[in-house]
């Protein structure tokens, strides 16, 4: 069985927490495996994070070196393919960072790149047995996958849900002299944060969230007048911001804001998985889809299968009465 | 600059339901309604928004077989110069490092400054751009949401990250972006326009052609492999409530009243 590393990504000396999904993540490939953090980084931060990860990993590769103190994913490859033994088993979570990283990264180990799995069934002869989701989430699909010449499999945040068990006491291993120069065609300049809107919707404990389902600028309106009868705010999911209906400040999701309501109307959402990134703390989903395959029904608390354009100005007729 | 945008027909998830067919290993594809993958209509967008500013032309190209020549004849309406099919029986079956293969012999064929991928394609798996990038040795990004052409072969973009934040960097040319919605607003292509366009001839290149040997790619290269597909399992808490509308409208004020939505 070839070696399993889990690329950590972090912030502020904090790891991502994802840290513990793709530990559970490589038990699910080998129970036997002791999977390996590898930490890229530069400085204070990187030895916090080292430290920190030393509880759920018995062994944490450190790579410092001060071209990566920002996570360049150009970067972040080169180091990896001087750092790695040849055959290893990357996993990596299938997010902004590891959609930059993961498929490049298999080309250059010469090895299986594996997109986003939600699942993982085990080996099965000389395969390993994920699941993954195709069609926005509305169908589910398992693949075979030739991993034993080394494999980047990109793991879906949020899938993998970690074990109760003891903080282990891993050792760090300063990696850093097998990374060469570091140099790249794409240089990170800066980022630029996101433009804070007219209403934040984080604010409000309900939440009229509509999506592709609303179908034209126009008719926003319709939920706005039952968020008003509710006293609730409207958000929406990514295809009403990328139609310009309403503004970014208005998204939920992983691309969007973050947001923890009581009560979340999800009205004419697909409900992807990115989209549900965004929305924490077990809110009530009430998902109204005239499409009865709607991933979102598969989360929802309630579900109503109508065309939103007629029944949610019903409904603000009733909610006013 | 010459720009090359990756493209590909998938079933338009907002109009259709899709169905497992019969045997469960497939999907219903009978009356499916196909489009254009959205995000690579973007990268189309955006490629002859670029050409409008600094000049050069925009080459559209798919790896399929004749039913794609649509989404071709949709793209080059929009105003691109050139469309490209690639096709060949060799090719099915292929895997994304497999179609990556084949759109880097292409691409190495031809003289490209810039090439362009939508972000994902139906499949979520948001690899054969950076795929293409790696097996240039070119620089990539992915999840771009804008593109500035500066002086000296060089590009200044941003990428899409958390929260909404954007990451700007500097990348040289010749490289490979992937294009995230909501970058532009696409055009309208009419009825008309693909009519102007209806007896423009694309040429079509096979294996033989862009010099991939048998093994190198399509099934028999293939490390992943679709076994079938299932209908993912309901989550527990949810209840479909299907009385008629009125009846659901009494029971949803009653469930919000309980649940806090409403006062």
């Amino acid at each position: 069985m070839p070696r399993i590393f889990a690329y950590v990504e972090h912030q502020g000396g904090v790891p991502d927490e994802c840290a513990v999904e793709l530990a559970a993540a490589g038990k699910k490939i080998d129970p036997a495996a002791l999977p390996t953090a590898v930490v890229t980084g530069w400085g204070r931060d990187l030895d916090a994070v080292c430290q920190t990860l030393r509880a759920f990993y018995t062994e944490v590769w450190k790579i410092a070196n001060e071209a990566l103190a920002y996570p360049n994913a150009e970067l972040v490859r080169k180091a990896l393919v001087d750092a790695l033994p040849p055959y290893s088993i990357v996993l990596i979570p299938h997010a902004h960072f590891g959609t930059d990283l993961g498929p490049g990264l298999s080309i250059k180990l010469n090895s299986t790149f594996v997109p986003d799995v939600v699942a993982i069934e085990g080996i099965e002869g000389p395969y390993l047995r994920v699941v993954r989701q195709e069609f926005g989430g509305q169908l589910s699909a398992h693949f075979r996958c030739d991993i034993f010449s080394g494999a980047v499999i990109n793991i879906r945040p949020g899938a993998f849900k970690p074990g109760d068990s003891a903080p282990l006491d891993g050792t760090i291993i300063d990696k850093s002299a097998e990374v060469g120069v570091l140099a790249a065609g794409r240089r990170y300049l800066d980022t630029i944060a996101a433009e804070s809107g007219d209403v934040d919707i984080k604010k409000y404990p309900v939440l009229v969230s509509v999506g592709r389902g609303i179908q034209e600028k126009d008719n926003v309106a319709i939920a706005e007048e039952l968020a008003e009868a509710m006293g609730a705010a409207v958000s929406c999911s990514r295809p009403v911001v990328d139609a310009k209906w309403l503004p970014k400040s208005r998204q939920v999701g992983s691309s969007g804001q973050t947001v923890k309501p009581k009560v979340y109307m999800a009205c004419g959402i697909s409900g992807s998985f990115q989209h549900l990134a965004g929305l924490k703390g077990s809110p009530f989903i009430v998902a109204i889809n005239k499409n009865p395959k709607a991933p979102i029904f598969q989360v929802a608390d309630v579900g109503i299968v109508d065309d939103i354009l007629e029944f949610l100005p019903e409904l603000t007729e009733k909610v006013k009465a | 600059m010459e720009i090359l945008v990756c493209a590909k027909r998938v079933p338009d998830t907002s109009e259709n339901e899709i169905q497992l067919d019969a045997r469960g290993n497939d999907i219903e594809r009978d009356d499916l309604v196909y489009s254009i993958n959205e995000p690579d209509n973007y990268a189309v967008e955006e490629a002859l928004q670029i050409v409008a500013k600094v000049g050069g032309s925009v080459t559209v190209v798919t790896v399929g077989g004749e039913d794609d020549e649509e989404i071709l004849r949709r793209e080059m309406a929009m105003g691109a110069k050139h469309g490209v099919l690639i096709a060949d029986e060799a090719f099915s079956g292929s895997d994304g490092k497999g179609i990556a293969t084949i759109l880097k012999a292409y691409i190495q064929k031809n003289h490209f400054d810039l090439i362009l991928t939508g972000v994902q394609a139906e499949d979520g798996a948001a690899q054969v751009g950076g795929m293409v990038a790696a097996l240039l040795a070119y620089p990539f990004a992915s999840l771009v949401n804008s593109i500035e052409v500066l002086d000296g072969r060089k590009l200044k973009i941003s990428r899409e990250i958390a929260g909404g934040n954007r990451e700007m960097n500097e990348i040289d040319l010749p490289c490979v972006l992937s294009i995230q919605t909501g970058i532009n607003e696409p055009r309208y292509v009419g009825m008309r326009g693909i009519r102007q366009v209806q007896s423009v001839e694309i040429p079509t290149f096979g294996a033989s052609e862009l010099g991939l040997g048998p093994g190198t790619v399509g099934e028999a290269a293939a490390k992943v492999k679709r076994v079938n597909y299932f209908v993912p399992a309901a989550g527990k808490g949810a209840e479909i409530l299907k009385g008629s509308r009125e009846a659901n409208i009494d029971k949803l004020v009653e469930l919000l009243k309980a649940k806090g939505g409403l006062q």
